[in-house]
């Protein structure tokens, strides 16, 4: 009875009715999406421009004048030997951070799928690195690279490889940072990948063997790889834009050095504008950092595209 | 058969498969076992020549004791909480209704407002630093909680999150509340929200996880000890005790590890189905 009642006005009355609502549903719109609208632009979008603008400008945090300074900042840093040793540490971490990352994310998520033996207990072993606070964990891991007493080299000690005191070495220290990284992210990529493998229809494999294709090796050539190409891109692309993200490590265990070799962009943009309050540079050196993680989404969009005419 | 053509299942390889994540496990869980084997140890064995599991004297209580005394370690993990639920309330707060408009209602900004969310999600947050510390510097609100907690309360991957969980909600189930003559905001939290407590839950997770270990922002805008979040106490100790007093430092890293790893291993599959959902949409 009621549920006639319903229906029928419902379905007779639907345009005159919706057009009775439309300034209704407008104006709740704009309520309920109103504060969030707000917000990005004050905090996000706004903040966004400011810096743009603001490097192209002189000021020093705290100074009451302000002056365009055109393409000055830009210029000093291109002339300046500590942005491009930056730079060069920069895409140098990411370069060893990613692939590794992403590889050994993708190998663990194979195994961890490829049984069902203890396949909780390593999948919360990799990922509990994700969770944990890296801040603090970092501290564990300036002991374990402690010169003499650290567990690292203990360990490389005992099979005989020649160890050095890691994160003083100009030359490795960068590479100890990254290690780190990578223990952090593996987890990452991890639960990304399984989450890729996941979603291969079962009956692909089945279609595989039929053609012949037996061995694990040659399922995983002809049926996984080609799959797991957006999942692949993905990662890349998240695990990529994370690296370019490095600070934490290198705020508490080298500040940057020895002599620079673990100066990265985000950290000179620190230092450049918290601690020196150069605020114009430093808000050159963010718009260089944003165009860097940008330039991966581009590349993550383009290739996407690319893939999609026959994915 | 089935199973057998997706999973190898020969002995030799999955002893294979166990000894290479039995490694990968114990290289991953490594520094977990130092940070609180060394937490158990007085300095003198913490330094010896060779590493124990266990101490042979245990210093566990006066490592603890030394790390909750010599710091406010438990004012850290206090503003640790605060910080994290006032953000994650603010969050869930503006999200919710936005993502609710974008989902489900028809209106003329709808368009543009998503393409500022998805822009919003471009951006890093450490892009936003610097106008923002002005920003909270000419209102008078450096280094105080407001500051922390200011910039984190807009979150665009929440309302993204949301409005791909929404749209699958079926509007008959809206329509029958509107015709019980519920409000749209009461839509919002009275029937969008219950439904979609998967996605809170995980929105909620990565949320908490994010600014409980978030340390750059923080740094920037906090001076006092009493207003420092774990990461940031964590540093503070680090430099009062010059980076030699072993002991008290990883009891330290452990305590305010300890609410993330626990909450972790307590719900394991909203944490993972978390991150993961991130990924899929």
């Amino acid at each position: 009875m009621s549920d006639l009642a319903l229906a029928a006005p419902r379905g007779l009355a639907r345009p005159a009715k919706a057009r009775a609502g439309e300034t209704a549903e407008q104006l709740a719109a704009w309520v309920l999406a109103g504060p969030a609208f707000a917000l990005i632009w004050i905090l996000l979008l706004g903040p966004t421009v400011a810096v743009f603008v603001l490097s192209f400008t002189d000021w020093t945090f705290g100074m009451p004048e302000i002056a365009w300074a055109g393409l000055e900042n830009y210029r000093e840093m291109a002339g300046d030997a500590v942005f491009w040793k930056t730079l060069r540490n920069t895409l140098t971490y990411v370069a060893f951070v990613v692939p590794l990352s992403v590889f050994l994310g993708l190998g663990a998520a194979i195994l961890i799928e490829a049984g069902e033996s203890l396949r909780g207990f390593y999948r919360a072993a990799f990922f509990l690195p994700v969770v944990s606070t890296l801040l603090a964990m970092a501290l564990v891991f300036q002991f374990a690279f402690h010169p003499t007493v650290g567990a690292i080299n203990l360990t490389l000690a005992f099979v005989g490889i020649p160890t050095t005191d890691w994160l003083k070495n100009p030359n490795t220290a960068l590479f100890a940072l990254g290690v780190i990284g990578i223990w952090q992210a593996i987890g990452l990529s991890m639960v990304l990948f399984i989450a890729g493998l996941k979603a291969i229809p079962k009956d692909l494999y089945e279609a595989a063997a039929v053609d012949g294709a037996d061995g694990a090796f040659e399922r995983f050539r002809r049926v996984t790889w080609p799959m797991l190409g957006p999942a692949m891109l993905f990662v890349v692309t998240i695990t990529a834009i994370r690296a370019f993200q490095v600070f934490d490590t290198v705020q508490v265990l080298t500040d940057g050095g020895p002599n620079k070799a673990t100066n990265v962009l985000l950290f000179q943009m620190y230092q450049e504008g918290f601690s020196f309050l150069r605020s114009a540079y430093a808000a050159a050196l963010t718009v260089v950092f944003l165009g860097f993680v940008l330039l991966v989404t581009v590349i993550q969009v383009r290739l996407q595209e690319r893939n999609t005419h026959y994915g | 058969m089935r199973t057998r053509s997706i999973a190898a299942t020969g002995l030799g390889f999955q002893l294979f498969r166990h000894a290479l994540l039995g490694l990968g496990a114990f290289l991953m869980l490594a520094p977990f076992v130092i940070m609180i084997s060394v937490s158990l140890k007085p300095s003198g064995e913490i330094f010896a020549p060779e590493f124990t599991l266990l101490p042979k004297q245990w210093h566990a209580w006066q490592n603890y004791t030394d790390a909750f005394t010599k710091q406010p370690l438990a004012r850290y993990i206090l503003n640790g909480f605060i910080v994290t639920g006032s953000i994650f309330a603010c969050q869930l707060l503006t999200a919710l209704p936005c993502a609710y408009a974008l989902a489900k209602l028809r209106w003329r900004g709808r368009e543009t407002m998503f393409m500022l969310v998805l822009l919003g999600l471009l951006i890093p947050p450490q892009v936003t630093a610097i106008p923002l510390y002005i920003l909270l510097w000419q209102l008078g609100l450096l280094n105080t909680y407001a500051a922390i907690i200011l910039p984190s309360t807009i979150s665009v991957f929440g309302i993204f999150l949301m409005r791909q969980f929404f749209l699958t909600v079926p509007d008959d189930l809206i329509n029958a509340a509107r015709l019980d003559g519920l409000g749209e905001f009461a839509i919002v939290w009275r029937i969008m929200m219950p439904t979609a407590m998967p996605a809170v839950i995980a929105f909620g997770v990565l949320s908490l996880v994010w600014n409980w270990n978030e340390f750059f922002w923080p740094l920037i805008v906090v001076q006092s000890e009493h207003l420092a979040t774990p990461p940031l106490g964590v540093v503070f100790f680090a430099n009062a005790e010059a980076g030699t007093n072993y002991g008290p430092l990883m009891a330290a890293a452990t305590a305010i590890t300890a609410p993330l790893v626990i909450a972790f291993l307590a719900a394991q599959r909203w944490f993972i189905d978390g991150v993961t959902m991130t990924a899929v949409k």
